[in-house]
């Protein structure tokens, strides 16, 4: 049940998405998200669409892990459809309706736009390990340094954070499972019920979350860690030719996307 | 009464993701009522996974697991009866204690049986006196206890419920051998006086050799042996190859035999060794 969850989680594999820098990786999502802001038409929609349908099936990423990263969004995404449809002025799709053609065709958009925003970031996240995902991000915002930014200890906290995240679920799901043993019900009553019901739970995740904290903090020191000062990596990230042409491939798309937003397309 | 019968079961974790794997495989076993069995395994073989379905905590992907005559997982009020049936403690069940104190954490499972207020109190007693522990415990926090005496109230907190069968996942995992003894005997004198049926996971084979009836053992998913403690450990040699330990005596016997000592098969325990040898060297004498 709980670990069913796949926000954020990586499909290890061996494509070329998989091999592409980090850094190369979360560049063109940003460069990505730009250009699906800048989208206004149908054209520009349908170019984005393509790109990600051809993004997946390089990463051997099926359309049915996105969408179980989707389910979550459902509710947010009907909202944003019912909405649009609702709320937007124009020619009604019959006299006297509220429902007008502009209306759906936005609210058309406005979901998509979400599900390819959702879906780009996915395959950041599921072709990156969320190791690989802070260096790049820590070399990313180097520069940051000069403004005495702490770079690297932000990126160290993030990467622990990431992860003890299936850790702590693992250790959520083993806790429900023996206060289940032991009665526990989590499913049926009223709201007030079903969260003291939780207490059973919270309380022995914290006492762990304290102590493994505690060990991992030992563990770092008793290794003579100290901070990102002088400190070297085991992999070197290099940038390499494929690299250069996945960025260039990128700034292309946007490039192409404020083109056609010209042109109203 | 609770006798368990599993047939054909089957559990595949992370179906359709490519992390599929199937933790267990056509696994067929009756465990009548009373039975003390012991559950070895290495890490990783299923045996976890197996237990986790005995009280339905986890649905079988195939296959079914009935107690006490009925099917386990037919209905959602199945699925929370056999959990009162069913104790399973679980590995490290000292992680798990949440009340402010001893009492109240004990009185958990019985509480939410919905028992009265007075048949709770009896239980809570009853189960502290199975594990040892003493009344004047019941106020205090159950984190600032040691260890040991964690544990024993974890272990509690599940006999309370007085379960037809009680299931535990490595109850000697990090005590003292003296903290063994005590959690196993407890759980002896809980069976002795109730007739339950126990089921005990142990990497420990000294352990499972002493108190066992019956031993199953698990390697990758299914059971690849199961019968006495002799017959069990009289195929020492397969046991160690599939990476599991043999009880100190099976061990020892082995070694001899190598060195050309003719000893019978299926030693497990230290008196066993002693008049093996004893009636050799008699022989030998006469």
């Amino acid at each position: 049940m709980l670990k069913d969850i796949t926000l954020g989680q990586f499909f290890p594999g061996d494509t070329i998405a998989h091999r592409l820098d980090p850094r190369t990786k979360l560049l063109l999502v940003v460069l990505f998200i730009v250009a699906l802001f800048q989208a206004r038409g149908w054209v520009a929609y349908g170019v984005l669409t393509l790109t990600v349908a051809a993004c997946m099936t390089v990463s051997h990423i099926s359309a049915r892990n996105i969408f179980k990263g989707l389910k979550p969004m459902i509710f947010i995404l009907a909202l944003t459809g019912v909405l649009n449809i609702f709320y937007t002025g124009g020619t009604p799709i019959l006299p006297g309706w509220i429902i007008t053609w502009e209306g759906i065709a936005r609210a058309i958009q406005m979901v998509l736009r979400i599900v390819l925003l959702i879906t780009g970031t996915f395959l950041l996240t599921y072709t990156t390990s969320p190791i690989a995902l802070t260096d790049g991000l820590e070399l990313l915002l180097n520069p940051l340094k000069k403004l005495r930014f702490p770079v690297h200890e932000m990126t160290i906290m993030m990467s622990m954070a990431l992860r003890f995240i299936p850790t702590l679920i693992e250790e959520t799901d083993k806790i429900m499972s023996a206060q289940k043993a032991r009665g526990a019900d989590f499913e049926t009553g009223s709201l007030m019920d079903r969260a003291k019901a939780l207490l059973p739970v919270l309380v022995p995740l914290f006492v762990s979350a304290f102590r493994r904290a505690d060990e991992l903090a030992v563990a770092m020191e008793s290794r003579c860690y100290h901070g990102g000062e002088g400190r070297t990596r085991m992999k070197q990230l290099i940038l390499k030719g494929r690299d250069y042409i996945a960025l260039a491939l990128g700034i292309l798309l946007l490039a192409g996307i404020i083109y056609l937003k010209k042109w109203g397309l | 009464m609770s006798e368990i019968i599993v047939e054909k079961l089957r559990h595949v974790y992370s179906a359709g993701t490519p992390f599929e794997v199937a933790a267990i495989e056509d696994i067929d076993l009756v465990i009548p009522q009373g039975q003390l069995v012991g559950i070895i395994g290495h890490t990783g073989s299923g045996k976890s996974t197996f237990i986790q379905h005995m009280n339905a905590l986890l649905a079988p992907s195939a296959g079914k697991v009935c107690c006490g005559g009925q099917d386990i997982n037919e209905s959602k009020i199945s699925r929370r009866d056999v959990k009162h049936q069913v104790g399973l403690v679980f590995q490290y069940p000292e992680y798990q204690l949440f009340e402010e104190t001893v009492y109240k954490d004990i009185a958990f499972g019985p509480k939410n049986m919905k028992l009265s207020e007075e048949e709770i109190d009896q239980r809570v007693r009853e189960a502290a006196g199975f594990v040892g522990v003493e009344e004047e415990l019941f106020e205090k926090s159950p984190l600032e206890l040691s260890g040991g005496q964690k544990r024993r109230i974890a272990i509690a907190g599940v006999i309370a419920m007085r379960p037809g069968v009680l299931i535990l996942d490595e109850p000697t995992a990090g005590l003292d051998p003296a903290g063994c003894r005590q959690i196993l005997d407890n759980i002896c004198a809980y069976r002795e006086k109730t007739g339950a049926t126990v089921i005990i996971v142990s990497h420990n084979m000294d352990d499972v050799a002493r108190i066992a009836e019956r031993i199953i053992v698990f390697s990758h998913g299914r059971v690849v042996m199961d019968g006495s403690a002799g017959e069990v450990f009289s195929r020492a040699q397969e046991l160690i190859d599939i990476g599991l330990d043999v009880p100190h005596a099976t061990a020892l016997a082995l070694a001899l035999r190598k060195q050309g000592l003719q000893l019978p098969e299926g030693i497990y325990t230290h008196e066993q060794l002693l008049s093996a040898i004893l009636e050799i060297r008699g022989a030998a004498v006469c």
